[in-house]
């Protein structure tokens, strides 16, 4: 898992089924000192966060269709919890 | 998933047969701001999308579950085309 900051929405109309009424945010992974890491990528959420809150973020298909709540979702990422605070020092 | 830019299309004569009706596009994946990151990638489109289009693809396995029960031998898919998105 990984964590990461809601930066914006995407609408589509024209999507697999299996996206239907779910919300797609885009999200920056960032490093524990919150600096930018890697590609912004979509995840579906499932647990209502909103832009600019830090989420922790699953990029695995299988463990982001659960999360979806639909068995066989082409998906690949997915929202799974609001993070309140970290605890860690950064090193790198 | 990420955002992408479909580029262009691919098309082979022989090819492994659960490939067979399936549309093959060239995609450029994009960052929030819509600027090209990355390589280029080859992806199974599910939805209709065509060159010029915004799209979100998603990477693995599950790129083939719209397909089901034929096992498209893929590992990327355009399984939506974006109306518009917004960032902060």
């Amino acid at each position: 898992m990984l964590i990461a900051r809601v930066v914006g929405t995407v609408v589509s109309t024209q999507k697999h089924r299996a996206f239907e009424g779910g919300k797609l945010l885009l999200v920056q992974p960032v490093t524990l000192d919150d600096q930018p890491r890697g590609a912004t990528l979509l995840a579906v959420d499932s647990v209502g966060a909103g832009v600019h809150e830090k989420v922790l973020i699953v990029l695995e298909g299988r463990a982001a269709g659960e999360a979806l709540g639909r068995k066989g979702a082409p998906v690949d990422a997915a929202v799974i919890g609001i993070i309140d605070r970290v605890d860690a020092e950064p090193s790198s | 998933m990420q955002l992408a830019k479909v580029v262009g299309d691919v098309v082979t004569t022989r090819k492994d047969e659960n490939l067979a009706s399936v549309t093959l596009l060239v995609l450029q994946p994009i960052g929030a701001d819509g600027t090209p990151v990355g390589r280029t990638l080859v992806a199974v489109d599910a939805v209709g999308a065509g060159v010029g289009e915004t799209v979100f693809f998603v990477r693995g396995k599950e790129a083939s579950y719209p397909f089901h029960p034929v096992e498209v031998p893929a590992d990327a898919g355009i399984v939506g085309i974006v109306d518009h998105w917004s960032t902060d």
